[in-house]
């Protein structure tokens, strides 16, 4: 059981109060939210500082413009405490970034909720849009998966957010358009509300709510695997579906993980100058052009599957529509797997590759 | 096809594997001339990518070769090494390589003979697998 901040206004409404008030009273500099730029319900991160300007916030908006671990690991650490709502595996890879010295939690009121997936990005500003986003909020507060989701959010588990200073139950919430409670999980969420006037009740999350959506969730994932053909084909397959690649590398840009700011793989060890292409061409016989681009994602997945959140933003923003993300959480459930490691769900825990123990994979090298 | 020679590139470290393998020299210990010896400092050094692309570029086999577990130059490299390998053979699954074209031993300075009965080993593994087709050509 925790404390839980009780706010007479819908939720959303009673969020932007409670925010409000951290700001005028000077608690907190700032928040990092979604918001809308303009009428037509296009979104985008920013971070307000004002209060005024919090009536341009929508931090429940189901799109995800950039995964906000990114924004938030370059806004970290900060003198002032600042105050950040964003969705469950944006949180994960900013744990994850944290864990890679790319951010600090310090100073960071977090806030996140139980998710219900996002649109894909065209869907959110496409035409037809505002109906889709009534439909989904209508979806979401009975419980339900909305169809119009991320096919990686359909098959997310992850949707209870770990790590959260607050958390607000928004999915299978039927009272979010009346009423507003915030979760309070940590000394330092408890410390900075202490002066917001509300009631104060003891309570937690439905469980009964969350087995429900959970076993959507995994069904919906085996379904998801198999259609996209991720489960054993192997190479054969992984070729063709990254044969239509593009090489532009957007995938690897718009990831929480992927931090590197020289991708090795843009970097002059993988230019192809006219030595290796002879000596490749020498023992293959024929040569893909653009080169690399499968290796890429081959690379990528030895480097950092283990880390994968499954947010879903490389597959939104590929132009060759491969599924990557469907890759990249299957392989990452199986090596993360190794350690039984869930990625961002505690800060505590090393990434699995910064660490040993003496005794284990002893069968390795004999 | 019978006459075909698998082409295994092997990693050695150079605190131990590489001074074993000096040492099967140096004996005139025999055992078969698959093997192109790359030499690193530490078996902890091997990026996962340095084995992907040696099945890249065509090599049947890749053995990487360290210090035993304990006695590592550095302490803990090969500690390190074991995890990332850890790492590549869910993912070598995942593409379709046979797990058992690459292999992992630990060999010290004075294991002359361990070293050449492990290149012998690989090799016969390698051979049984037969030639590298998948990852060569469209990747
Ligand atoms: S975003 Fe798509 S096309 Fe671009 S590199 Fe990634 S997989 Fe290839
Ligand atoms: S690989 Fe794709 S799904 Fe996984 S964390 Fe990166 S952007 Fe998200």
């Amino acid at each position: 059981m925790n404390k839980v901040i009780k706010i007479e206004n819908g939720t959303k409404q009673g969020v932007l109060n409670f925010l409000e008030h951290l700001i005028t009273t000077d608690k907190i500099s700032g928040v990092l939210t979604l918001r809308k730029i303009n009428e037509k319900g296009i979104c985008d991160y920013g971070f307000i500082s004002d209060a005024k300007e919090l009536k341009f916030a929508d931090p429940f908006a189901p799109v995800m413009p950039i995964n906000a671990a990114q924004t938030l690991s370059s806004l970290t650490p900060t003198t002032k405490p600042i105050a950040a709502i964003i969705k469950p595996c944006e949180l994960r890879g900013f744990v994850e970034r944290v864990k890679r010295v790319q951010g600090s939690m310090k100073n960071v009121l977090l806030i996140s909720y139980t998710c219900g997936g996002v649109l894909p990005l065209n869907t959110f500003q496409g035409d037809g849009s505002e109906k889709i986003i009534a439909d989904y909020y209508n979806a979401i507060s009975k419980g339900e998966t909305p169809g119009s989701i991320r096919p990686t959010c359909k098959a997310c588990e992850y949707f209870v957010p770990m790590m959260a200073d607050i958390t607000i139950p928004l999915l299978g919430n039927s009272e979010s358009e009346s009423e507003c409670s915030l979760i309070m999980n940590s000394e330092f969420a408890i410390q900075i509300s202490k002066e917001f006037q509300c009631e104060i009740i003891t309570s937690e999350l439905d469980s009964k709510i969350i087995d429900k959506v959970l076993a959507v969730r995994i069904s919906e994932k085996e379904k998801l695997y198999n259609k996209t053909k991720v489960t054993k084909d192997g190479l054969d397959e992984l070729v063709n579906i990254f044969g239509k690649c593009v090489g532009c590398h957007g995938c690897s840009r718009v990831c929480p993980i992927c931090y590197c700011v020289m991708c090795d793989f843009e970097s002059h060890n993988f230019d192809y100058n006219i030595e290796i292409f002879e000596t490749e061409l020498e023992q293959k016989g024929a040569l893909r052009l653009p080169p690399d681009t499968v290796f890429f994602q081959i690379g990528r997945l030895a480097h950092m599957s283990f880390s994968c959140v499954g947010c879903g933003q490389c597959e939104d923003v590929c132009p060759a529509n491969i599924p990557v993300a469907t890759i990249f959480k299957k392989v990452g459930e199986a090596t993360a797997g190794l350690f039984d490691y869930i990625p961002g769900k505690d800060l505590e825990e090393a990434i699995p590759v910064m660490i040993f123990k003496e005794e284990e994979f002893e069968e390795i090298g004999k | 096809m019978s006459d075909w020679q698998p082409k295994i590139l092997a990693i050695l470290c150079n605190w131990c594997s590489y001074a074993g393998a000096d040492l099967a020299g140096v004996s005139r210990l025999q055992y078969p001339p698959n093997i192109r010896v790359v030499r690193i400092p530490c078996s902890g050094r091997v990026d996962p990518l340095f084995i992907m692309k040696a099945f890249q570029t065509g090599y049947d086999g890749v053995l990487v070769s360290g210090c035993h577990p304990g006695d590592c130059h550095y302490l803990s490299g090969n500690y390190f090494a074991r995890r990332k390998f850890a790492v590549i053979k869910p993912l070598m699954e995942f593409i379709g390589l046979e797990p058992d074209r690459l292999q992992f031993s630990w060999v010290s300075a004075g294991e002359g003979e361990r070293f050449s009965e492990v290149v012998t080993k690989v090799t016969k593994d390698i051979q049984k697998i037969g030639p590298i087709t998948k990852m060569v050509k469209g990747v």
